[in-house]
């Protein structure tokens, strides 16, 4: 009842934070896919890239997050802003799924269909786009899926460094001990990440090329 | 293009070898020709460099020593595109893309090749009934709602969609069950009679390599052991050929028992 009430009491202020937590999760993905598949692709090409790639973006993934984000704090240009800061680390986190994803979706399409699209005259580049993008489409959105998700999440750690979200809500419900006030972050928290999964799975389901 | 003249060998080996990176040799040094016009079909066992040699004409290999000339070029010359769009090709499970309509894989080349969309339009209806299949029943269809035997006929019609001089199939019917397979090939036999391609097929299945050839080049263990016609196929004394004959032989027992 306390929460329901903390919950009308402060709509405007939750809806604020919740949509700086869309923004800041956008934005990172954007980056993320920007980055994530042509380095994908790059691994699917070129396997001996795989590890040195691979392996970095899974040390990035170790690096517990709020260290990351103090990390990356006296970073010049980047550390000038808590959004900056939020957004590269977040970033480093999102790489992985999706790089992984991409490869592995590429690498996944079948002998036969790449080799008939040479032999018909297909350039490397109509190859790409017209043939291994989208048949390892759905498995891409399936990484897109994951790094979204995670990244949801983790930006409510980015409140850490002051940029606002739901986060907010959460360290400050933590430094009261106010669960109301911890919950109004974490429960759309959890309803954004659900969002987000149920829509990005239709959409791999209805990507995923017909066998 | 070049004006060839009509008697130079439309394909060429001269002494064309593959060598893997390892040092496994595919390929020993294969020479032979195939004038216009002709069906040859490389008969052979698996491994034994027929598949390595088709490649080697549409260059998704280069010889690792001697010439592949196609068109009395060598296809290291040839601008590997260019070259590609020149032959069809036609591989085993026929390669169809999954994420497009049996139409739209039949145009690709074309489209590809920037025709004009009535066209594209009008030769890949024409290309549907050549190799049997309803265009209007079955242009929209995907790969998947066909058959194996329809499947391959859509191959055919894909690798025949710019009109190209030259056809390579790697054992195109290897993966139909043995009636779909005599018809497919009783319709090719008709359909090549018509176009006069010059066709290079690899199978290892030697009633396929005795209806649709005009020559049959036997390969063993990545050389060519000989170039026969079909009638001097049946009555060559190389034991491998032999060998294939006394298989048909054993069929024809089997079918006098009954």
């Amino acid at each position: 009842m306390k929460l329901l009430a903390f919950l009308s009491q402060h709509g405007d202020e939750i809806l604020q934070a919740t949509l700086e937590h869309v923004w800041l999760v956008a934005l990172t993905m954007l980056l993320a896919i920007a980055i994530g598949v042509p380095l994908g692709i790059l691994v699917a090409r070129r396997p001996w890239l795989s590890k040195p790639i691979l392996g970095t973006a899974n040390v990035a993934e170790t690096i517990p997050s709020l260290a990351l984000f103090g990390f990356l704090l006296p970073v010049p240009w980047l550390g000038n802003r808590a959004d900056r800061v939020a957004i590269a680390a977040l970033t480093l986190y999102a790489l992985l799924p999706i790089i992984r994803n991409t490869a592995t979706g590429i690498a996944g399409v079948d002998r036969a269909v790449r080799e008939a699209a040479r032999g018909m005259g297909m350039t490397e580049q109509q190859i790409l786009f017209h043939v291994e993008l989208p048949l390892s489409l759905s498995t891409i959105i399936a990484g897109i899926r994951v790094a979204t998700i995670l990244t949801i999440g983790i930006a409510t750690i980015a409140a850490a460094v002051g940029t606002g979200g739901l986060g907010e809500f959460i360290f400050r419900g933590l430094a009261m001990v106010n669960n109301p006030l911890i919950l109004a972050g974490a429960i759309p928290a959890a309803a954004l990440a659900l969002m987000a999964d149920f829509g990005l799975s239709l959409l791999e389901r209805r990507l995923r090329p017909a066998r | 293009m070049s004006s060839a003249p009509d008697d130079q060998p439309i394909i060429e080996f001269q002494k064309a070898r593959y060598q893997l990176p390892t040092g496994r040799i595919l390929l020993q040094e294969v020479t032979f020709a195939v004038p216009r016009g002709e069906t040859l079909v490389l008969l052979g066992r698996s491994g034994a460099g027929k598949t390595t040699a088709l490649k080697l004409i549409n260059r998704l290999l280069e010889p690792s020593a001697g010439k592949v000339c196609v068109e009395g070029r060598s296809t290291l010359d040839w601008d590997p595109i260019a070259l590609r769009r020149r032959i069809g090709y036609v591989i085993q499970e026929s390669g169809l893309f999954p994420h497009y309509t049996v139409g739209q894989n039949v145009s690709l080349v074309p489209r590809l090749e920037g025709w004009a969309a009535e066209r594209i339009e009008g030769r890949v209806r024409e290309l549907f009934a050549l190799v049997g299949l309803d265009p209007d029943e079955f242009l929209a269809r995907y790969p998947h709602e066909l058959s194996g035997g329809q499947r391959q006929r859509v191959g055919v019609a894909r690798a025949l969609a710019a009109d190209p001089p030259i056809l390579l199939m790697d054992e195109p019917l290897g993966a139909l069950d043995p009636l779909t397979r005599g018809d497919v090939r009783r319709e090719f036999h008709d359909l090549q009679k018509r176009l006069r391609k010059t066709v290079v097929i690899v199978t290892h299945d030697i009633s396929e390599a005795l209806l649709l050839g005009t020559r049959i080049g036997l390969m063993e263990a990545g050389e060519l052991r000989g170039i026969y016609s079909p009638k001097e196929f049946l009555s060559a004394t190389e034991p491998l050929a032999a060998a294939y004959t006394a298989q048909l032989r054993v069929l024809e027992e089997a079918r006098e028992q009954k």
